[in-house]
């Protein structure tokens, strides 16, 4: 499949940690506010990583005042800055989309033991 | 020299400064050579033809064949003349590349579509098809209606849109801007999409 990364030969960033769906993770984005930058968290859960090369992307998911927030990043956006990855998450599944059906306690993310 | 030749690689995505993710489509835009010049003393107009892509030596017709011997030039796959100020700046046999372009350019990319084989009239000539089904109507959804009236004037119009072959014909999409140009690699990056499946000849003309 045609990519630019094959084409340039470059690479995905590699100053993440390891994350994985089900993983918590706070992600530090750059925000532009006039002519100031500074740095906003996003904490939330990865629930899928999709793609390849270039086209890789990470959805995180969060709950923010009750309401669910789902946040996709593409995996080497300059507009993250950095990632903590905060408790690694024991699933089953690749997708957690079925977390989007469950609320509270249902869809609390099991942590693993290491 | 107004434009380039090149082969569309594909599509993807590139991060603009502001880290904001732009559609970009990629060109193999030459190494082009110059074939032949056209000034105004010669030929009345002042152009440069340039040739682009490799074939066989033995399916160039003789002529051809003969011209590219004498001057020392490969058997190119497609050669097409472009404007030129100034055609004398370059001689027959010089490579012309993607360090044409520089980012932030508008350019227009002539290309052929892909071809759609025989198409109804919907999808051809975006028809919205014959209303609902109800009234005991049916088989009549994506059919194109009337075609003209009745006794006057007996006949169907010249011109009426109808299905048939679709796509393969020459497409111009103007207004493209150069987001990304690597020249070591003869790459331009076009923001948005261009005529043509993967690996088909696309030319680049600027226009800025």
């Amino acid at each position: 499949m045609f990519s630019i990364n094959n084409l340039l030969e470059t690479e995905n960033r590699t100053d993440y940690p390891d994350f994985h769906p089900g993983d918590h993770v706070k992600v530090y984005v750059k925000i532009i506010e006039g002519d100031k930058e500074r740095e906003q968290p996003y904490e939330g859960d990865v629930i899928s990583i999709r793609g390849s090369k270039e086209n890789k992307t990470f959805i995180v998911r969060k709950i923010s005042n009750g309401v669910g927030v789902e946040r996709i990043f593409p995996f080497n956006s300059p507009k993250i800055t950095k990632i903590e990855l905060l408790k690694r998450g024991d699933v089953r599944r690749a997708k957690l989309f079925y977390l989007r059906k469950l609320s509270g306690k249902a869809a609390r993310i099991k942590t693993k033991k290491s | 020299m107004n434009g380039l030749l090149g082969k569309k690689l594909g599509m993807s995505s590139i991060f603009d400064s502001n880290g904001i993710i732009i559609p970009v489509t990629v060109i193999q835009a030459g190494p082009c050579k110059v074939v032949r010049l056209r000034t105004a003393e010669t030929d009345g107009y002042e152009a440069l033809t340039i040739g682009f892509g490799e074939r066989k030596e033995k399916n160039l017709p003789n002529p051809t064949k003969v011209y590219y011997k004498k001057n020392g030039l490969p058997a190119f796959q497609v050669v097409k003349e472009f404007k030129s100020g100034n055609p004398n700046s370059l001689k027959i046999g010089d490579d012309v590349t993607a360090e044409l372009f520089k980012e932030g350019d508008k350019v227009k990319v002539k290309g052929k579509s892909k071809g759609k084989g025989f198409q109804g009239v919907m999808k051809r000539h975006g028809f919205g098809g014959v209303g609902g089904t109800t009234h005991g109507q049916s088989d009549r959804l994506r059919a194109p209606g009337s075609i003209g009236s009745s006794s006057y004037p007996s006949r169907v119009f010249k011109g009426q849109r109808m299905a048939g072959r679709m796509g393969h014909e020459n497409v111009t999409v103007r207004n493209l801007k150069v987001v990304k140009v690597v020249a070591e690699k003869n790459l331009i990056f076009v923001k948005g999409a261009i005529p043509g499946a993967v690996n088909s000849i696309v030319e680049i003309i600027k226009t800025s």
